[in-house]
């Protein structure tokens, strides 16, 4: 394996981490947002603090994680995606801001008004970040990003693969949380928030799979390129996603929650894995490669360096985070309040 | 005549950006010096808790602890936002230099990964980790604090004395980087000194601004034991870090005279080349000298100061052309004020060590509280004077020498939308974070111990079985 295509392939593993951790951080605020009003709402709002408080921070990390290592291991596809993409990551970098406040302003007001407002903004920001990455997403995949100059601001983004990446994001992100929601609310015993999420899980991955489904077609007509791959050595990826969003139905249908977790994951990692696996060897597709992209190879190897750093002093207290919160050791005492 | 025009279109764009990362930059500063040295203090708050068994100094970390989950979560988001407007502002840089300077920001990465995830673990293990453990988890927050500040301010020293690189036009006369030592560059001789200043800049922002809010609190009548610890823990810390602050800004002083020599000239407002410079403090720089200052009767001193002799040449700012020289005035200003500041918050340290030493008690004048009423905002003057001083006084260049600001900036037409959109923006979470810290001391001081959060209409919420706790 190429130097590049290894800090490539860190790189990859933090879009996965993030689609998974973040999307179901984002996925837990899309489900406030339709919690419905203060009354019928706040056992879900609850739920959704308890679940993600501990971690959301640490989450949204793997954000950084990526932005830095693309924009040190591949520079210029940096600068053209930042140039590009202008427009679309304004709103992104909107969204994680009131997502970030609106959460933590939430849990410390003090009158049902302003709990209200900060929720909202929590909430609906939580729906717009993760759409307008896929968004971006879909432009890379769909090669309107030219590894050099820049391309059309408005168009680059707005194609139909855009709008096919904005739409499986905000799904996955809300399959996974009802599926994570669902398991937490078990977990604490609620019956009834188990019972709703439950079925809002098994909601989701049928529309989840039947979207990506019928995301395919607009995929063959606009990124030729990526979905020749992607229905070629992706194709099992494809098929593994498929199978995993499945096996969650059952588990869940079965009540098997801890597991339901695991395959809803697995459902989203191959997904995310497939995409990446078909867009390899490009950064920008169609335009620039890894190996055209990369930086100096000093760099290159210093950010694997920087990798097993991060890999032996970020990952235990990572592993320890998530015990204390999957155990509830960590986290607002819970109650529904009904 | 379309260049021109393209070039005043180009000009009001650059202004734009450049406004909108000195807002961003300018903004997150001030609540990143919170993550990196408030931890410190809650320490303190919560080891002194445990050891002697004190509820005063744990209801303090108790409290802290939930201020700083505020902060915490707007430097997390505002952070965000400068990393992405390396890129979209400034995608030349990136271009260029993303892989000499990029190694930093990874690593500043892994400290941020940690603090998050420490801080996650801290703020919502109360009563549920071990006390002694749980108070444990506040240092390598510490650590992440102290070593993220070094890998940020490597980048931004780097900017100042670019090295551990090459260059080389190719063919289309476009600069190459090449021979790349991102460890030479991480390294650079700028770094030192800049990152112990900006260390000790962030203990001293949030040392003054923690007893500022003691101080108003103990004015107003709260005269309490809770508010006078409140008080003397941070003013411990200011008292250990505010008086290196001047020798180690010296220091960075002398550097700037030696690798930017241009920066100290539109610091001194020296036009032309000289030796036995006097120091002028105020006035203004009208294009050929300083009017209106007060000169110290000390010959020389200005040279002495650089360069360590009384007689000592100093760059003037003709050494270059005029389209290489910063805007004398802005930053001949901030860096007097940045000053004035720091000596004053000096004097007030030294007042309040004085009487320590001799009777063990705090000054007990108003105006002593006063003081440390106005030394917290005083602090955030200085930092960002201190900012303004040597970023306003790298220009016009990004990368000191190699790369104009003009030239790496974005061709994007609407920067100035997104620039009023990102101040509305952040106007609007600095009311809302203020209104919410606001009413959190309120219901503190009217006896609430857990802040319940309303995600409901009170009467459902009376009827809850069990409240819920927060942080």
């Amino acid at each position: 394996m190429e130097l590049a295509d290894a800090v490539a392939l860190i790189m990859f593993i933090g879009v996965i981490a993030y689609a998974v951790f973040a999307g179901a951080d984002f996925g837990s605020g899309i489900w406030d947002l339709g919690a419905g009003d203060a009354e019928q709402g706040g056992p879900t709002r609850r739920l959704v603090d308890h679940a993600i408080g501990p971690v959301w921070e640490a989450n949204h990390v793997w954000l950084i994680f990526v932005l830095v290592f693309l924009w040190t291991g591949f520079p210029e596809a940096f600068g053209s995606i930042m140039s590009t993409l202008y427009v679309p990551f304004c709103f992104v970098a909107l969204g994680i801001v009131f997502r970030g406040c609106g959460f933590a302003f939430r849990k410390f007001s003090d009158d049902l008004a302003s709990a209200r407002l900060f929720g909202t903004a929590f909430a609906a920001a939580s729906l717009i970040t993760p759409f307008f990455l896929g968004m971006v997403t879909g432009a890379i995949a769909s090669g309107r990003v030219p590894g050099e100059g820049v391309g059309d601001r408005w168009t680059s983004w707005t194609g139909p693969t855009s709008w096919v990446g904005g739409a499986l994001a905000v799904l996955t992100c809300a399959f996974l949380s009802a599926v994570f929601l669902a398991a937490d609310a078990e977990r604490l015993g609620h019956a009834e928030l188990t019972e709703r999420f439950r079925r809002r899980a098994m909601v989701m991955a049928i529309i989840t799979g039947v979207a990506a489904l019928a995301g395919v077609a607009p995929l063959r007509l606009d990124a030729p390129t990526l979905s020749d791959r992607l229905l070629g050595r992706g194709v099992v990826f494809m098929f593994g996603s498929a199978a995993a969003g499945l096996l969650s139905l059952w588990l869940l249908h079965r009540r098997q929650f801890h597991l339901a977790r695991g395959a809803a994951v697995a459902a989203v990692v191959a997904v995310v894995a497939g995409w990446g696996v078909a867009q390899y060897p490009w950064v920008l597709v169609d335009e620039m490669t890894i190996a055209e992209a990369a930086g100096s190879s000093a760099t290159l190897w210093g950010l694997l360096i920087a990798f097993g750093i991060a890999a032996v002093l970020v990952l235990p207290p990572l592993a320890y985070l998530f015990w204390l919160t999957d155990k509830s050791v960590l986290g607002t005492e819970f109650s529904a309040g009904e | 005549m379309l260049t021109s025009l393209v070039l005043a279109s180009t000009e009001s764009d650059l202004l734009a950006a450049r406004n909108q990362m000195a807002l961003t930059l300018g903004y997150h500063i001030i609540i990143a010096c919170f993550g990196v040295a408030f931890p410190a203090m809650i320490f303190v708050a919560h080891r002194r808790a445990i050891r002697l068994n004190d509820d005063t100094y744990l209801e303090l970390a108790r409290r802290w602890s939930k201020v700083a989950a505020v902060l915490f979560a707007i430097g997390a988001v505002t952070g965000t936002v400068l990393s992405f407007e390396m890129g979209l502002l400034w995608p030349e840089l990136m271009s260029t230099y993303g892989d000499v300077m990029g190694l930093a920001f990874a690593l500043e990465g892994v400290s941020f990964f940690i603090e998050a995830i420490f801080i996650g673990i801290y703020l919502y293990g109360w009563d549920r980790l071990p006390p002694k453990l749980h108070s444990l988890m506040l240092v390598p927050i510490m650590m992440a604090g102290a070593s993220g500040t070094f890998f940020v301010l490597s980048v931004n020293a780097w900017m100042n004395s670019p090295t551990g690189f090459d260059t080389i036009t190719n063919a289309a006369g476009e600069i190459e980087v090449i021979n790349v030592d991102p460890l030479a560059a991480i390294f650079n001789s700028a770094v030192g000194l800049q990152y112990v200043h900006m260390l000790l800049a962030a203990y001293m922002v949030v040392a003054f601004s923690v007893a500022a809010t003691y101080a108003i609190g103990i004015l107003r009548g709260r005269n309490d034991r809770h508010h006078r610890i409140g008080l003397l823990i941070p003013l411990a810390f200011a008292c250990v870090v505010t008086p290196i602050q001047p020798a180690i800004g010296h220091f960075a002083g002398q550097r700037i005279a030696d690798e930017q020599p241009i920066k100290l000239a539109a610091i001194e407002g020296l036009a032309t080349t000289e030796s036995e410079v006097p120091t002028i403090i105020g006035g203004y720089y009208d294009g050929e000298k300083v009017v209106g200052g007060i000169e110290i009767p000390i010959p020389g001193l200005a040279s002495f100061l650089a360069q360590n002799s009384f007689d000592a040449e100093i760059v003037g700012l003709d050494a270059v052309p005029e389209e290489d020289r910063p805007p004398v005035n802005i930053v001949r200003t901030s860096f007097g004020i940045m000053v004035m500041i720091g000596t004053a918050l000096v004097g007030l340290v030294a007042w309040f060590g004085w009487s320590w030493w001799r009777r063990r008690k705090r000054p007990e004048s108003k105006w002593f509280l006063r003081a440390v009423a106005l030394s917290g905002p005083a602090a955030v003057v200085a930092l960002e004077a201190g900012w303004i001083t040597t970023e306003v006084g790298r220009q016009p260049w990004v990368v000191n020498g190699l790369l104009r600001t003009e030239d790496a900036v974005t061709d994007a037409e609407w920067i100035w939308a997104s620039f009023g959109v990102i101040t509305a923006v952040y106007a609007l979470i600095t009311v809302a974070g203020i209104s919410v810290l606001r009413s959190m001391t309120r219901r503190w001081r009217d006896g609430e111990k857990h802040l319940h959060t309303p995600y409901g209409p009170p009467e459902q919420l009376a009827d809850a079985p069990q409240p819920v706790e927060v942080g």
